[in-house]
């Protein structure tokens, strides 16, 4: 499977540059991802990933290159209006709102996606359609029996589902995911790879990960970044066979690529 | 997030007021000026709470919208006749309002220890700009020669000139203030501000614009100081520059910290400990020579709070009464 | 525009510019490596400039007084940090500011029980009482020059500290970090106590030097303080090179101000404040 073609795209950079003083995070990507596709970004630490990520939702400005939605170029819009037009990410470090409760948590994901909360007479709870957003929200991501605890109180694991809870309860068209796997057992990363996938036929998923049985589980595109510059994207298989790609990674942790033989 | 008080505290509140609502029939005219003038700055504490409990905002420059509407009601108070509350309030409230939009459109700009700063200089600027003029009396201050009235027509419903009627309109004003501020805070809005507080940055990654509600918070806030700082003036009749000074914006900070931040009930009782916890020290019966130097005791007293009781009395009753709500 | 009259307001200006920097570069120093705000900064500048008025009526000389004043001041910034300032560390910026304005409070009635409420002058020592002849009719005071030197040479010895050494760089990350510090092989209670108090000595030493040109008076404290906020938010937190010029825009502006709109002159320092507000709102070399 070839990689989308920027006119099928949902959502494309190009040329995206980030220099930080001398030091260049990232120059020149150039990525694609379209509906229904879980694109994987994969690379030693260091290799620009997160940055990346920060130039998609918004959180950094790039210092070159564009970055188009639907057609629209929303190259340097602030975060604020890039979430609110569908593009929601989650993070490697957990950034919940500890003291509120895992419902109250979804609960401001889902009013998010309301015209205006400038609304200061009625109560929040009654505004249906957010209520509903964050009891499916929730309910996919296996929360249900913890709506009412606070986030503070609840295991890393289950922090890290309420991280992919929120981002459900936005309702965003492009899911971008920093590390979710990241500091998960076995069982915890299956149910929460599972459930990445059960999402994927309707969104637009780009993921960071480090965790190489779960991205070559699910990925349908890889693209594979080192010093902040790609090195080569494809399908799994490609990736796995890619000279190049071993080269870069043998003895790293993607030395193992999928259980195929060294 | 925060609702209404648990049952016990609520009780506790209600008897509270009970008990203020007793002590017309009781006190003298020094205690009842006392007591009202611990209710308006209750209102004022409270205004404050919403802003830095409730929207993480730390304001040092809050008594510059209490003091502003002061001088507001002064300046369209004259010497003939008593000014309509009808129309005097709002004009009052409107001006703060709009004054409170500027200072918190540039203010919100910043963060943390920034906007801590620029609260504060811009305060000192109001305070400054009254203090150096001759537009209300200068540092001497200016006087409020006939205090205003509530009438319809030619019915007088209301004279704050009674100190009996003061005092009700400001428990009064105290309680709906009180309960206006929950029906808010529960609110989509209320929501809103309550996220920011936590976790800023998470909330604009959802997709608010995390400055317009905290400008919109800030407006609302000083717009409520301006509503004690109106009741305030009326009290004595008289402003002065130290109503927007940095002392008592710092004490408005203090009352809200000693009553308990972000529960705000409790920054009420704080304005209403702070004033107590004043006269007792600036009683030569109670604490002897240091009478004359109370604000070390005073000083001392802050500093005692911030060190032992960081969660104030709020924090102290809410776990009394089994509510883990705000204890951080 | 008698363009003299205008020079010396300007030298004057630069003058208090760069005792606004040395003021606010204690209040930095302190924010940066410590990571507390500390409202009574401007208490040590008032402290400063009381005990250089008393010493110098005891000793009949400036200098003497200043050598007597700092390791007073020394002393006391010790003395305040172990006990009080100590407790902030890990407190959020609410409690500091709280903290430190409880001391406020006490060190004012103090100030008002060991001297009095009357305003003071310091007499400039017979050396530096001289002036220099700008025109016929008009000339600058050295000690105004003196100053603006001593004030400069602070500067750049602060400069040099901030650039060269390790510490320096802790101070320009703009974050406290203990771990860091420690893993420098310092006991960190001593240093942060000898930090704080030269911090602090910094304000009471720009006290004492600017006794003579400046009214000693209650409230002085106050004043320099918020000026110095001003003057960090314009400037940036954690920016020596923004201070500097911070302060040096302040202290024109100020000055000019009083030059060209004498009745709303204490409002221009704020103006600038806003105008940068509108442009930078972390200061013009802050870190957000």
């Amino acid at each position: 499977m070839m990689a989308p073609s920027a006119s099928e795209s949902i959502l494309h950079a190009e040329g995206l540059s980030k220099n930080f003083g001398g030091l260049k995070a990232v120059h020149g990507v150039t990525l694609a991802c379209e509906k229904g596709q879980i694109h994987a970004v994969i690379g030693p630490n260091g290799a620009g990933k997160t940055t990346l990520i920060n130039l998609l939702s918004g959180d950094l400005a790039p210092s070159d290159g564009r970055i188009i939605f639907k057609g629209r170029d929303i190259t340097n819009l602030p975060a604020h209006r890039v979430s609110r037009l569908g593009i929601g990410r989650s993070y490697q470090r957990t950034n919940i709102f500890l003291e509120f409760t895992c419902w109250q948590n979804c609960w401001l994901s889902g009013q998010s996606r309301e015209s205006s909360s400038l609304q200061f007479f009625k109560p929040a709870g009654a505004v249906a359609a957010v209520r509903a957003r964050a009891e499916d929200a929730l309910r996919v991501a296996g929360l249900e029996a913890r709506a009412d605890v606070p986030a503070c109180e609840i295991s890393y694991g289950e922090q890290r589902q309420l991280e992919i809870a929120m981002l459900l309860a936005m309702e965003p068209e492009v899911l971008l995911l920093d590390e979710p796997l990241a500091g998960m057992g076995g069982e915890e990363s299956a149910h929460v790879i599972d459930l990445i996938g059960r999402i994927s036929t309707d969104h637009a998923i780009v993921l960071i990960e480090h965790d190489m049985d779960a991205v070559f589980a699910v990925a349908d595109v890889l693209t594979v970044m080192v010093d902040g510059e790609i090195l080569e994207s494809g399908s799994p298989e490609d990736i796995r066979a890619s000279d190049r790609v071993r080269e870069a990674y043998l003895g790293d942790e993607i030395g193992d690529l999928g259980g195929v033989a060294e | 997030m925060t609702g209404l008080p648990s049952r016990p505290i609520f009780i506790l509140l209600i008897a509270v007021i009970a008990a203020l609502v007793l002590v017309p029939l009781g006190g003298d005219k020094y205690w009842i000026k006392l007591v009202t003038r611990m209710l308006v700055l209750g209102i004022f504490a409270m205004s404050l709470d919403f802003l830095v409990g409730y929207t993480g905002l730390v304001s040092f420059g809050h008594a510059a919208f209490f003091g502003l509407s002061g001088y507001f009601l002064h300046l369209i108070s004259s010497d003939e006749a008593a000014v309509n509350m009808l129309w005097a309030l709002p004009v009052c409230l409107g001006g703060t309002a709009l004054v409170a939009a500027v200072i918190g459109a540039l203010s919100v700009r910043t963060k943390g220890i920034y906007f801590i700063m620029v609260t504060l200089a811009f305060a000192q600027m109001l305070f400054y700009f009254f203090h150096d003029s001759d537009l209300a009396g200068g540092s001497d201050g200016a006087f409020i020669y006939i205090k205003p009235v509530l009438a319809i027509g030619q019915t007088v419903l209301l004279n704050l000139d009674n100190r009996y009627s003061l005092f009700f309109v400001t428990l009064a004003s105290l309680v709906a203030i009180y309960g206006l501020l929950v029906v808010v805070l529960r609110s989509p809005f209320g929501r809103v501000i309550q996220g920011i507080r936590v976790n800023e940055h998470r909330m604009l990654a959802l997709g608010f614009n995390t400055y317009v509600y905290k400008l919109v918070s800030f407006v609302i806030a000083g717009t409520i100081a301006g509503y004690a700082g109106f009741l305030f003036a009326s009290i004595d009749g008289f402003v002065s520059p130290e109503l927007l000074g940095w002392q008592e914006s710092g004490l408005a900070l203090v009352m809200v910290i000693l009553g308990g931040m972000g529960t705000l009930f409790g920054p009420a009782l704080g304005a209403i400990t702070l004033l107590g916890v004043e006269e007792i020290f600036r009683d030569k019966a109670l604490v002897g020579f240091m009478a004359e130097h109370w604000q070390i005791l005073m000083g001392g007293f802050v500093i005692a709070i911030v060190l032992f009781m960081k969660n104030g009395l709020g924090g102290v009753l809410l776990r009394i009464a089994g509510d883990r709500r705000r204890e951080r | 525009m008698d363009w003299l009259l205008l020079l010396i307001q300007t030298l004057n200006g630069i003058q208090y510019g760069l005792l606004l920097f040395l003021i606010a570069s204690g209040l930095t120093l302190v924010f940066g490596i410590m990571g507390v705000i500390n409202l009574a900064h401007g208490s040590f500048y008032m402290i400063g400039a009381y005990l250089a008025y008393s010493f110098t009526e005891l000793t009949g000389s400036l200098p003497l007084a200043i050598l007597l004043g700092i390791p007073v001041t020394l002393v006391l910034g010790f003395v305040v940090e172990r006990l009080f300032i100590t407790h902030l560390y890990h407190r959020n910026h609410l409690q500091q500011v709280l903290l430190t304005f409880g001391l406020i409070l006490i060190f004012n009635e103090l100030q008002l029980i060991i001297w009095d409420g009357d305003p003071h002058g310091v007499p400039v020592p017979e050396m530096l009482s001289g002036s220099i002849p700008l025109s016929d009719t008009l000339s600058y005071p050295v000690y105004r020059i003196f100053l603006s030197l001593v004030c400069l040479f602070f500067a750049g010895t602060l400069a040099l500290i901030i650039q060269r050494t390790r510490i320096g760089m802790r101070i320009r990350a703009g974050a406290s970090n203990r771990d860091m510090v420690e893993s420098l092989g310092i006991n960190i209670r001593i240093l942060y106590a000898i930090v704080f108090s030269v911090g602090v000595t910094l304000a009471g030493v720009a006290g004492m030097l600017a006794a003579p040109v400046e009214t000693v008076y209650p409230g002085m404290g106050e004043q320099i303080l918020i000026i110095s906020f001003v003057v960090v938010v314009i400037g940036g937190i954690g920016s020596v090179k923004g201070a500097f010029l911070g302060a040096l825009a302040i202290g024109i502006a100020d000055v000019y101000g009083q030059i060209f709109l004498p009745g709303a002159s204490s409002v221009v320092v704020y103006a600038l404040m806003a105008a940068v507000l509108l442009w930078r709102p972390s200061g013009l070399f802050g870190r957000g």
